[in-house]
């Protein structure tokens, strides 16, 4: 059962990692604006230049 | 207008990288194309660094160098892209709620994180514990969960500790203290039976617990934004700009901008901006939105003028006394301060629970710990029992049965068209049994229309309101409403104070006063109704023009009258003017030319007799009254100060909405009192289990999103419009 001893700070830092990137986006304003974010992905704009 | 400079410099803020930001609110967005199309058009403005389009608030944020570009071209851009920008000022209160709101989030995303991986460790204890984990793995697992537990709770549980202390330091107490007292415990009892090498530690229930009472407040928090942020939009839609003597020229600026001691021209068709003293001019005015009068008021050189009225005739010179939001009737704001101070504070239900659930589930812990150690059990286990009573009584259902109805009752709202200013409103509405409808702007449409097209030649009548388009006066902008080709005739010409002529295939039309038509009137005089003449080709129609009764009102009433509610008409507006809409909706019991103190009055004695009186007006000598009232709506078109004093703001032109808040806000009543009923049966079945011993962290975890699960799921049945009893 030694195995735990790594395996477990592992999964944890998987899983703060994940909190991480989850307060990146937040603090980035990525969710200021979710309908809009769907829309324009479809918008190809970007493109033209 | 155009050859008059606009100056919007009021709304342009410098940003910390030199240039000048201003947010828009934009009107007209239909589709996700738009979102390119405008901030394409604004970027073509020469200057503008920035423009950013948040589709989910219809808000636009424009950043520009300094000199090198006017905000009045970026509207100028907007309007040919198709749009109306209204430029506006984020209120103070909406960028502390954004604030909070992210910090609630953030919480929230470290409670997620830390329940789901304390979870993981727990169910791995959970299946040793029935077959073969050694005591050392346990242990591990164990300081392995306080590590994770610790940190976020001090982290995620802000939100209730600081909600609690404020509640304790003054003396009261809220659901947010059981709560607090919850977690603290479930917390330390968990960390001093690791220290033993316990089998049981309830670090999971603790974290669960706040993951599921956050998200229920976050997404009260976000309903309440979303609500918040369309009502800052409409307000800047309505936003007027006032034209403003700068020497001897005249500069347009927003209302907001004016200041005591501002000179401003008021021109016949527009409202007065700000209260005022009349310099020059004479003029009768509109102050029906302020009154409820509909009568008009002959003005002239150095009378006063309160802001929201009509100016019917000629052009006023203005000084103005009170400026923008100050503009209020020293009367009014007398009474409102009375009102608002004397308003009882119902108390609301999930207050009324907490005071009676933290006593109850204080006094069971401790007598269970009592009992327990009578019955000769250790003082160890008693106190571990009493806190395992603790946290399965948590009150994460209870919690949760309120705010889940508040916020989908509140959504359904929404969509409905009713934006409502507090989440408790809707408990108050649902107890309503009096309905108090003001009349002018109330049951009757805000602006007059055609009152007698009907009887007219409809051909006649589309060139008229066609020809009404030409002109700004009030009468004729009514008239024109009726026009079905939108475009007004090339040519037309308007005789200030007379009305305005064109010609049409060769012959001379013409609308305005019947001398001006050169014809004799054809219609009797109706009271209350303003008339307006029109000839073409020798051939003429008068047509009358008065305040119109919303479409639905006729229904509306009847359906609110088979609700069992009490329906009353108060209105400050001359009782021959209420006694006609009084007879046509059928309500018996009106009274006219009520003055604002009155109205209070009448609404107080309401509520001797036991009445809980919704009050329904929009006039600013409505709004001490909606102030008095047990609970209060207004329709968007009231004014500002009135809006503010309603517990929800209505769209559109119909009346319905009122019908529809009560019957939502009864059946979230009902939802409520079901979840309460709920989360106690819960605690019924929960808390023997509890007290006699036999409740294990897999017994609490399963209990408590099993009851906050069934919570929530009953308060989606707020959505859905089947089932709706009367």
């Amino acid at each position: 059962m030694n195995v735990i001893i790594y395996l477990l700070p592992m999964a944890l830092g998987l899983g703060l990692a994940g909190l991480f990137a989850f307060l990146w986006a937040l603090k980035s304003g990525q969710y200021s604006d979710v309908d809009g974010a769907a829309l324009r992905v479809l918008s190809d704009d970007d493109l033209e230049k | 207008m155009t050859d008059i400079a606009l100056d919007l410099s009021l709304y342009a803020k410098p940003a910390a990288d030199g240039t000048l930001v201003m947010e828009l609110a934009v009107d007209g967005i239909a589709c996700g194309a738009c979102i390119s199309k405008i901030e394409g058009a604004v970027k073509q403005v020469s200057g503008v660094t920035e423009a950013r389009l948040n589709y989910t608030n219809r808000r636009l944020h424009v950043a520009w160098a300094g000199q090198d570009a006017e905000p009045a071209q970026i509207l100028t851009a907007l309007e040919s892209a198709g749009y109306r920008g209204h430029p506006f000022i984020p209120l103070r209160a909406e960028q502390e709620e954004a604030a909070e709101a992210r910090h609630l989030t953030r919480c929230l995303g470290v409670a997620g994180f830390a329940a789901m991986n304390i979870m993981l460790l727990s169910v791995s204890v959970w299946s040793g514990n029935v077959t073969d984990i050694t005591p050392e793995t346990r242990d591990f697992f164990h300081w392995a969960s306080a590590l994770i537990a610790l940190p976020a709770a001090a982290y995620a549980g802000r939100p209730f500790f600081k909600s609690a202390w404020r509640a304790l330091k003054a003396r009261t107490t809220n659901m947010d203290v059981p709560i607090s007292i919850g977690v603290t415990l479930a917390l330390g009892m968990s960390l001093v039976e690791t220290f033993n090498h316990a089998e049981h530690a309830y670090f999971d229930s603790a974290l669960m617990l706040l993951f599921f009472l956050l998200v229920g407040r976050t997404l009260d928090h976000a309903m309440r934004r979303k609500t918040r942020a369309v009502a800052g939009n409409l307000a800047a839609l309505k936003g007027d700009t006032a034209l403003r003597f700068v020497g001897d020229e005249l500069v347009s600026v927003p209302v907001a901008a004016l200041k005591a001691g501002d000179r401003v021209l008021v021109k016949a068709g527009e409202r007065v901006p700000a209260d005022a003293e009349v310099l020059a001019g004479s003029s009768e005015l509109d102050e029906s939105l302020i009154t409820g009068e509909t009568a008009r008021r002959r003005i002239a050189a150095g009378a006063t003028v309160y802001a929201g009225s009509m100016n019917y005739f000629g052009a006023l010179t203005l000084k103005v006394t009170a400026a923008g939001g100050a503009a209020l009737i020293d009367e009014i704001e007398k009474l409102l301060d009375k009102a608002a101070g004397a308003k009882s504070r119902a108390l609301r239900l999930a207050d009324r629970a907490a005071r009676v659930y933290a006593p109850v589930v204080h006094l069971t812990a401790a007598l269970t710990a009592a009992g327990w150690l009578l019955a000769g059990a250790p003082l160890h286990d008693a106190l571990v029992t009493a806190i395992a009573v603790l946290i399965i009584t948590c009150p994460c259902a209870l919690a949760l049965a309120i705010p889940t109805v508040q916020v989908v009752a509140s959504g359904a709202l929404f969509r409905a068209g009713v934006m409502l200013n507090s989440g408790d409103a809707i408990e108050r509405l649902a107890e309503a049994d009096t309905v108090v409808f003001d009349k002018t702007g109330t049951l009757t449409l805000p602006e007059p229309r055609v009152a007698n097209g009907a009887t007219l030649d409809r051909a006649l009548l589309q060139l008229a309101a066609q020809l009404a388009l030409s002109s700004r006066h009030p009468l004729a902008v009514a008239l024109s409403r009726e026009a079905i080709v939108r475009t007004p005739f090339d040519g037309a010409v308007e005789e200030p104070g007379q009305g305005v002529h064109v010609v049409i295939d060769g012959a001379e039309a013409r609308l305005g006063s019947a001398v001006f038509c050169g014809i004799g009137e054809t219609i009797g005089s109706e009271p209350g109704a303003s008339r307006i003449s029109f000839s073409y080709n020798g051939r003429g129609i008068t047509i009358a023009i008065s305040q119109k009764l919303r479409i639905d009102a006729v229904e509306t009433v009847a359906a609110l009258r088979a609700r069992g509610l009490e329906l009353h008409i108060l209105s400050g507006d001359r009782s021959e003017a209420v006694a006609p809409i009084a007879q046509a909706l059928g309500i018996g019991k009106w009274l006219g030319g009520l003055k604002p103190a009155e109205k209070i009055e009448i609404v107080e004695m309401l509520k001797v007799q036991g009445r809980k009186v919704l009050m329904v007006g929009d006039g600013l000598n409505d709004a001490p009254a909606l102030a008095a009232a047990h609970v209060s709506l207004s329709p968007i078109a009231a004014a500002d100060l009135t809006q503010a004093q309603a517990d929800a703001v209505f769209l559109g032109e119909k009346l319905a909405p009122v019908l529809e808040t009560i019957t939502l806000a009864r059946r979230a009543r009902r939802l409520m009192a079901q979840n309460l009923w709920l989360a106690v049966l819960y605690n019924a079945i929960a808390v023997p289990v509890a007290i006699i011993g036999l409740v294990t962290p897999l017994i609490a975890a399963a209990a408590m999103s099993g009851s906050s699960m069934l919570v929530t799921l009953n308060a989606l049945r707020a959505r859905s419009n089947q089932g709706a009893k009367p």
